[in-house]
């Protein structure tokens, strides 16, 4: 039988891009250098620079002097950047929990139809669209034990003042709550996609089988809004765990350092003190950190996809 | 018809008094025969300023200087805290943006000095081509002499504007339970334990308690027990007998008679609570006056006393912070710059100073001005507790350079205290982590 060859055009590209890769490979190599000097300047230099200044012994304006691991010691000794390092995980923890489970709610409740909907969705993602250092203003005037407002609304329903950000053991709930304010919408939003692309039949399903709200929601909406959720958590976790505005604008750490997390004090020790090998050094393991935090969460992700691919 | 000086026409009287208010009006004094204010012009200076009240006065006026010299000045304001980072930054690398550089002394001169990044203008004062004939060494206050010279006596900078701490006390909260203005330490506690009523958020005492912020009110009373924190030697002294019995008057004042949440304070919060009018005495530098008399912006105008801080168990003495301006040593511009920091330590810029409240000149010639004192809007009490401290003025913070640290360690410490935290068992954990960070500075 005769065979019948066809000359594709598209299959010829490419069997001449394979028997030839050595010529046109080169030709690349403009197009990719721009992008690759721009990533070396802006991303790769900074980071190689901290590296180096990490293992320097440097005060502005004094001599710089090599120093090794000297820094690295000096932060493993350090109680105060460890306590900056449990200030930073209660304060992240905290403000991913609360604008979680608050978010949630509130997408549960702006997915179902009643009047106005529209108009009080709009409402409250407004905290959102705040500049964090106004919110910071405001909500710090609203603290004030004497002449806060939320003392006094405290007063007429019978509570005693509070201190909220004035004091040590207060100050951490406190922050997370105006970062709960600002937050939550966001992860209302994201919940809320979610729920606008979940199918009606399974619930159809479910209640034909005779299921309650409760067991619809644990067994329905929530594996069907898990990535959405856990897309929220990534965000949530990134953008808290690297808070500064909020809580320098408010506390600038205090009182005493009982709200300082690894960001204030790593500021505090570069551009107050101008230590700067020690504050590189800080820098380096908080990029550490956050490289493993975003990596575990990454997992955890993934691992969500592998297991709902095995469900369909 | 004949004129001679003596006897002037009606026109030339007008015409020479004209001169004469002209002068005035773009600062007669500086503007001597003597000193060549046009030297320079054409030159452009780049003066970088902290933003204050200080600095809107001579941003304000800037164009008088401009006129005066035909120099023309780029000048930048920016938040203390903002500008203080953004000098050091630059000046580390040896190529400032600026030629005029307005410094914190109670926190920069020693980094100032140890970075030699201060002209010599010493040469410059002797030089009557540059240096109006009133402006002598002699003339400013001892504290600012202190500041401005390096430790080998070398003028750095000029002296601006002194921060005395005096005490703003409420008249109406004394007379309501029969006090009078306290003499001593002991005093002081007396009547602010006596003045505090929870019941009627009232409270006898105010002062920072924030982190960093409140160790300056701990060095101050520290003063009053003839102490420092830190010995002429370098050594730190802060658990001494008197360092440890000021931290405990610290802690009473601030936890028996000052308002819940003031661990949290910083002068922002201490002056909020004040204008409320339910603040007995409020201990805090002299510059933040102004508001307490603007209707506008308090409830206690014309209620308010000013009083030179108590005399302590060894000494009366006023902490003393300040502010200077100078010229960079890597200026190319360094006579016309020299020229501008002249021009704002002026006498008629001093006045302007003074008499706003904005800050209190260091030249006595402008203090002692019967003129410059009629025409101070502040209540004479405050000038007369600012003339008084003058007297009894101490430096309140160590001239080192890890200052900021100094600052915050100890103020933690002090914010533990009003916590409850034993102040003898803090001083030693603070000084135990400051030491060695005062080693590594000046090693």
């Amino acid at each position: 039988m005769a065979s019948v060859s066809i000359d594709n055009p598209m299959t010829r590209g490419k069997q001449e891009k394979r028997s030839k890769p050595s010529r046109l490979a080169p030709n690349y190599w403009p197009f990719v250098l721009p992008a690759l000097i721009v990533i070396a300047a802006v991303i790769v230099f900074p980071w190689v620079f901290t590296l180096w200044m990490s293992v320097n012994s440097w005060t502005l304006g004094q001599p710089r002097v090599f120093a090794g691991f000297a820094n690295y010691v000096r932060l493993a000794q350090d109680a105060r950047f460890w306590e900056s390092l449990w200030h930073t995980a209660t304060y992240t923890v905290l403000s991913v929990i609360l604008p979680l489970f608050l978010g949630t709610l509130a997408a549960l409740v702006f997915d179902a139809k009643f009047p106005l909907r529209g108009f009080l969705r709009g409402v409250f993602v407004m905290p959102m669209m705040a500049t964090p250092v106004a919110v910071a203003l405001v909500w710090t005037m609203m603290y004030h034990p004497q002449l806060g407002v939320l003392n006094y609304l405290l007063s007429l329903v019978g509570l005693g003042p509070q201190e909220w950000i004035y004091n040590q053991s207060t100050v951490i709930p406190s922050l997370v709550l105006v970062e709960t304010w600002q937050w939550t919408p966001l992860v209302m939003l994201i919940v809320l996609g979610g729920l606008a692309a979940v199918p009606r039949e399974p619930y159809e399903s479910a209640e034909i089988d005779g299921a309650n709200a409760w067991q619809k929601f644990r067994y329905l909406t929530m594996p069907m809004i898990a990535p959405f959720l856990m897309i929220a958590v990534i965000i949530r976790s990134i953008d808290a765990v690297k808070s500064f505005d909020i809580i320098y604008a408010m506390t600038q750490g205090g009182p005493g350092t009982a709200s300082e997390t690894i960001n204030i004090y790593l500021y505090n020790t570069a551009f107050a003190y101008y230590d700067i090998g020690y504050g590189s050094a800080m820098a380096v393991v908080f990029f550490v950190i956050i490289v493993a935090l975003s990596f575990v969460l990454l997992m955890v992700r993934q691992r969500a996809n592998w297991s709902d691919v095995e469900n369909r | 018809m004949t004129t001679s000086i003596l006897k002037p026409t009606r026109r030339q009287f007008l015409a020479a008094s004209a001169a004469i208010g002209g002068t005035a009006l773009i600062g007669g004094r500086p503007a001597s025969a003597a000193v060549d204010w046009k030297r320079f012009a054409g030159t452009t200076l780049d003066v970088n300023l902290v933003k204050s009240p200080r600095s809107e006065i001579i941003l304000k006026h800037l164009s008088e200087f401009e006129e005066l010299t035909g120099i023309k000045v780029n000048a930048e304001a920016t938040p203390e805290q903002q500008q203080r980072q953004k000098t050091v930054i630059e000046l580390s690398t040896g190529r400032p943006s600026f030629d005029v550089v307005h410094l914190s002394y109670h926190v920069q001169k020693r980094q100032f000095e140890k970075g030699g990044w201060l002209a010599d203008i010493s040469g410059f004062m002797k030089d009557p081509s540059l240096t109006d004939p009133s402006l002598v060494e002699g003339d400013f206050a001892e504290a600012g002499l202190l500041f401005a010279k390096d430790s080998d006596g070398t003028m750095r900078s000029l002296p601006f504007s002194v921060d005395y701490w005096i005490v703003y006390w409420n008249r109406e909260l004394f007379e309501k339970h029969g006090l009078s203005y306290p003499t001593s330490f002991d005093e002081l506690v007396a009547a602010a334990e006596k003045i505090t009523d929870p019941s009627s958020n009232t409270y006898g005492f105010v002062a920072r308690g924030l982190k960093n912020a409140n160790t300056p009110v701990w060095t101050s009373l520290m003063l009053g027990y003839g102490a420092t924190p830190i010995s002429a030697d370098g050594k730190v002294q802060a658990t001494s007998k008197e360092a440890v019995e000021a931290a405990k008057l610290y802690q009473r004042l601030m936890t028996k008679a000052a308002p819940p949440g003031v661990s949290g304070f910083n002068w922002a919060e201490a002056q909020s609570a004040f204008l409320q009018g339910r603040i007995g005495m409020w201990f805090d530098g002299v510059g933040f006056a102004p508001p307490i008399e603007d209707p506008q912006k308090s409830r206690v105008v014309g209620k308010v006393g000013y009083g030179v801080i108590p005399k302590g168990p060894a000494a009366q003495a006023a902490g003393t912070f300040g502010d200077g301006i100078g010229v960079v040593e890597a200026s190319t511009k360094k006579e016309a710059g020299y020229l501008f920091c002249q021009w704002v330590i002026s006498h008629d810029m001093g006045a302007r100073l003074l008499q706003a409240g904005a800050g209190v000149p260091y030249r006595q010639s402008i203090l002692e001005d019967a003129k410059v004192r009629e025409g101070v809007k502040m209540p004479g009490e405050w000038l007369d507790a600012v003339v008084a401290s003058g007297k009894v003025s101490r430096l309140a913070l160590p001239v080192i350079i890890p200052v900021t640290e100094f600052r915050d360690i100890y103020g933690v410490a002090l914010t533990n205290m009003i916590g409850g935290a034993d102040p003898e068992a803090e001083l030693k954990n603070a000084t135990a982590q400051f030491e060695p960070v005062l080693a590594r500075s000046e090693g």
